[in-house]
């Protein structure tokens, strides 16, 4: 209480006053001016006034604009009427409660400068005291220190809790006996042998002759639709998506095995080996393949390895042929597991 | 009150006439141009001679005098009428200055001139046609549709709102908010530059329509949220958000920090 009679210069004050401070107080406009006061009240006045003239303008926009106008606004463009009117009327209501209240507290509230002292950071001795004591009382009232076989079980039931927790995580890794285990599931995809290539989403069986040189072609497996009928999910799809492109045969430096190709047509995996982005972003002239997600560039001239960027490993390619229709079919399954690498997967 | 000849001198009057004149060129200038494309509908041995000459004078320094190809330029025998027309038809050729990739800009030929390059290109070796005005009306086609195939075709590169996107080394995908339906069905079947080939076996018309329609709702329809920031997504919007929201934000804290006078 000293220090705050040395700073003031109130002198002795009635408790629950606090002094003001020891510097130069400059007077505002408002201070001297009734004027500047009138006018800051109205001002004050307006923004609250302004506040309640939005909400009705909110309700009557609500109300009346329908959702599907749309108008010019310059900068914005062509915007849908409901939404700017009713964002700007609700914002504009709660800005001006708000800048009303800060120009009331600015202008008009007293802006005299005070001292307020903090007290001490520290609990005083005796709180610290009296707590200390709980705890010495409560340890020997409780018997901890005593009963060892109590302590000793009690850590040990605490230490053994948590043990189902990680023993519930190895369903993780492990399946019923004869399906496939989740590691597995990620290793293959449902290409096989002789199943055939279609387009993406349209469905079409491709013959070799329908794609040009230069070509680009997003496809799936045939055999997609029923196994998503039976899973009744997207991972079969999500791990299936192949690109055929189609170079001319000299072009082709390296395959990931031989004859992999058909007459320049060749197919690889459409999921980043980085971190699984689908990526059809092709290069017809320098037959670079791009993921847009990280820059990762696959060069699908020399059997899809990387010349660029975060991928750990090439894109895997999917052997081709065709089949007695005539129509590109796969030769084999994928060698390799497709999309990111993980622990295990690196080649 | 005013004479007549005193109101002639109105600039209302001048604008009038000005006006006048202007749709008067323009609909003389559309009737002998209507009369050229009907002529050139039909490739005559005359019109194949004249893209002759003017591709010996115009192209031949990077195609070669056969079109078949020199280091400076792809070969042309087999790129058909379509290409022709696509890359002379937007300005992209003749190449302006050499670069990453030909850019598209004012064109250098008339439409006479492009047809009869086109015409000579195709008869060097079949290749796509000029699509016809039935193959690139899309006013049937299924917008849905056709947004899904530009997911899964096309939006890898031209972006999902086909606003373009770079790919390697200073090349880019151009933005598409400017493209023609005859323009967008060119690309698609004669792959220029960097765009691979989207055959008419693998896309078939009826679905070049559906992507046809959907890039024409991506030009015209409207941006009910209002300010799309070139539609880029999150990073324009963060963006966006990051500058001028928080400068904003910024001002007023310092409006309520200074003390009044």
């Amino acid at each position: 209480m000293s220090d705050i009679t040395k700073h003031g210069s109130g002198g002795d004050l009635a408790p629950g006053y606090l002094p003001e401070a020891d510097v130069e107080h400059k007077l505002r406009v408002t201070d001297t001016s009734p004027t500047a006061r009138r006018r800051a009240e109205r001002q004050v006045a307006a923004l609250f006034g302004l506040s309640m003239l939005m909400v009705v303008l909110f309700i009557a926009a609500y109300v009346g604009i329908d959702k599907t106008t749309t108008i010019y606004v310059p900068v914005l463009g062509e915007v849908g009427a409901s939404n700017l009117a009713l964002g700007l009327t609700l914002g504009l209501a709660v800005f001006c409660i708000g800048a009303g209240a800060i120009q009331w507290s600015k202008k008009l509230m007293s802006d005299v400068e005070y001292v307020q002292e903090r007290h001490e950071m520290t609990s005083p001795a005796e709180a610290t005291a009296e707590a200390a004591g709980n705890y010495e009382r409560g340890k020997e009232s409780s018997g901890f220190a005593q009963f060892k076989l109590v302590r000793r079980t009690l850590i040990g039931a605490l230490a053994l809790f948590p043990i189902p927790l990680v023993v519930m995580l190895r369903d993780l890794w492990t399946t019923p006996a004869g399906s496939p285990s989740p590691d597995e599931l990620l290793k293959e995809t449902i290409w096989a042998k002789g199943v055939r290539i279609i387009t993406d989403p349209t469905n079409l069986p491709i013959r070799p002759e329908d794609l040009p040189v230069g070509g680009l072609v997003s496809a799936i497996p045939a055999n997609l639709a029923e196994v998503q009928e039976a899973e009744g999910n997207l991972n079969a799809r999500g791990k299936a998506a192949i690109i055929l492109v189609r170079m001319d045969p000299s072009e082709i430096r390296a395959q990931q095995g031989d004859g992999w190709d058909y007459q320049g047509i060749v197919a690889y995996s459409k999921i980043c080996t980085h971190l699984g982005c689908p990526i059809a972003l092709y290069e017809q002239r320098t037959h670079h393949l791009l993921c847009p997600c990280h820059q990762s560039t696959f060069d699908l001239a020399d059997a899809g390895n990387v010349v660029f960027g975060p991928a750990a490993r090439r894109m895997p390619q999917l052997p081709i042929t065709v089949d007695s229709e005539g129509y590109l079919v796969a030769a084999e399954a994928f060698a390799v597991p497709v999309g990111p690498s993980w622990w295990g997967v690196n080649s | 009150m005013r004479s007549v000849a005193a109101r002639r001198r109105s600039p209302i009057v001048a604008l009038a006439l000005l006006l006048a004149a202007l749709v008067a060129v323009g609909m003389g200038y559309s009737a002998v141009n209507n009369a050229t494309s009907a002529k050139a509908a039909v490739a005559s041995q005359s019109e194949v001679e004249h893209g002759k000459q003017l591709y010996q004078e115009g192209c031949s320094s990077c195609h070669g005098m056969q079109a078949q190809g020199t280091a400076n330029g792809p070969s042309l025998i087999g790129v058909g009428a379509a290409a022709v027309d696509f890359q002379v038809g937007s300005g992209r050729m003749p190449l302006a200055k050499p670069g990453a990739q030909a850019v598209a800009g004012p064109t250098q030929y008339t439409e006479e001139q492009t047809a009869a390059l086109a015409a000579y290109v195709a008869s060097l070796a079949p290749g796509p046609a000029i699509p016809t005005a039935e193959m690139v009306d899309f006013a049937d086609a299924d917008v849905a549709a056709g947004g899904e195939l530009f997911r899964v075709n096309c939006a890898q590169c031209h972006q999902a709102a086909g606003q373009g996107a770079p790919l390697t080394q200073g090349k880019f995908a151009p933005n598409l908010m400017q493209a023609e339906p005859q323009e967008i069905y060119e690309a698609m079947i004669t792959g220029p530059q960097s765009m691979p080939v989207f055959s008419n076996q693998t896309i078939p018309v009826e679905n070049k329509k559906e992507i046809i329609a959907f890039i024409n709702h991506l030009q015209n329809a409207p941006s009910p949220g209002g300010m799309a920031i070139g539609e880029l997504g999150p990073v324009t919007e963060g963006l966006f958000l990051w500058a001028a929201v928080f400068a904003a934000l910024i001002g007023l804290a310092v409006w309520i920090g200074i003390k009044a006078r």
